[in-house]
């Protein structure tokens, strides 16, 4: 017995590659092998595309599309990685640096920070654009951990693994534009909130926002590997 | 072929890029080779050079008096290397520019003080408002990150740039390295 499947091809940096309906770009580059670099996206949750990382030129449009959410059309011709993606990508990058107060030499997640990695990889060196240097508090009312907000970009994974996986919610974004913060329940302190204390919002956060007290220094790697794992054995039950 | 004049400059950081690049320990006397130290926190020039040749700078600009001296810097060098994170992002140091230096100066000087209570205003030059990185001030030519970046940065950076040779940055060092 064979299952129909529609099947699409299309070219991505000129590589010829076949996908499934409905499937993103971002999934299919990455089944090839073709590197697009991410932030918000994490394999097991929703995506969002808000940090505009994954942003690729589609032949015949002047529109970028977010890889995470734009799906395969058959025939589609997809470049990642043009000196355009990669202007913006560095600028996003800068944005980000210079929104919040990013100390790495001082960050718990210095050398396992997803932002510190993606500025290297995409060859920052330093900050072009003025830092806003925010005056941000830092919650530490949690009894097992803590969020800086210095660190914080608004990636939303937090908020999505709680409200998707753990089915708690307790995270959600506050305010708009800059002014944007995530709060825990009707923003009051974490550790006065319905938090289930799980723990999952400080593994799958990409920079040292959310980190676990117990960790000091820098050594504070993150482990979001658990999250396609525990979503296929619910499936499987 | 002459030797290049190298310089270096210690603005608000700790030190560390400075003890780092000490830290090159035998392959000094490799560079001495290519390069003079003709100013440098290490050396006992008190005065900036007219022309120098590479000013590698440490620190960022905190005050009145940084900012004279990185002007100086820029003016008599011909290649400025803003090194380590304070040179580049404000780092440590920029920690304060949320809180505003007034609110530093009351904590260290009157709150903390046991006798005599004062913001010392004579001697010490000006904070500025906020702290900054160099290129901020002046132009930059190569940036060097790290908190600090390592010896072998140092090392494989300046060989290439006493040559003229081919530099990949981001291959060697990062910010917080």
């Amino acid at each position: 017995m064979s299952v129909e499947t529609d099947v699409k091809t299309l070219v991505i940096d000129e590589q010829e590659v076949s996908a499934r309906a409905g499937q993103t770009i971002l999934e299919v580059a990455r089944e090839n092998d073709i590197n697009i670099p991410t932030l918000c996206h994490l394999e097991g949750l929703s995506d969002v595309g808000a940090c505009r990382l994954c942003l690729v030129e589609i032949k015949g449009s002047n529109k970028l599309l977010p890889a995470c959410l734009a799906t395969v059309q058959e025939g589609m011709e997809v470049s990642t990685n043009t000196e355009r993606l990669q202007k913006h990508r560095r600028t996003i990058l800068e944005l980000l640096f210079a929104e919040r107060n990013h100390i790495c030499s001082v960050c718990v997640s210095n050398g396992h920070c997803e932002l510190q990695t993606l500025g290297q990889e995409q060859g920052l060196t330093h900050i072009r654009l003025p830092y806003r240097n925010p005056e941000l508090n830092v919650d530490a009312s949690h009894e097992r951990f803590t969020l800086d907000h210095n660190r914080c970009i608004l990636c939303t994974r937090c908020v999505r693994v709680c409200s998707e996986i753990e089915g708690a919610h307790i995270w959600d974004v506050m305010g708009r534009g800059i002014n944007s913060l995530i709060i825990s329940d009707l923003h009051q302190d974490w550790g006065s909130s319905a938090c289930t204390r799980c723990g999952k919002c400080v593994q799958v956060c990409p920079t040292g926002a959310l980190f676990d007290k117990s960790k000091i220094g820098s050594d504070h790697p993150k482990y979001p590997e658990f999250l396609p794992y525990l979503n296929l054995m619910r499936e499987a039950q | 072929m002459s030797k290049l004049k190298l310089a270096t400059v210690w603005l608000d950081g700790c030190s560390g890029c400075h003890m780092s690049f000490l830290d090159m320990d035998e392959r000094l006397l490799e560079l001495a080779e290519v390069v003079d130290v003709v100013y440098s926190p290490i050396v006992d020039t008190k005065e900036f050079p007219d022309e120098v040749d590479i000013a590698l700078v440490e620190g960022a600009i905190s005050s009145v008096d940084d900012e004279k001296k990185i002007k100086k810097v820029r003016d008599h060098s011909k290649m400025l290397v803003a090194m380590g994170d304070c040179a580049i992002t404000g780092n440590v140091p920029s920690m304060r520019n949320p809180i505003g230096p007034e609110a530093i100066l009351d904590r260290a000087y009157i709150q903390n003080a046991s006798a005599q209570p004062q913001i010392p205003c004579v001697v010490v030059p000006k904070l500025l408002k906020y702290v900054r990185p160099i290129h901020e001030f002046v132009k930059v030519d190569v940036f060097l990150p790290g908190c600090p970046p390592s010896a072998d940065t140092f090392h494989t950076a300046l060989i290439a740039l006493v040559n003229g040779g081919p530099l990949d940055i981001p291959a060697l060092t990062r910010f917080g390295a």
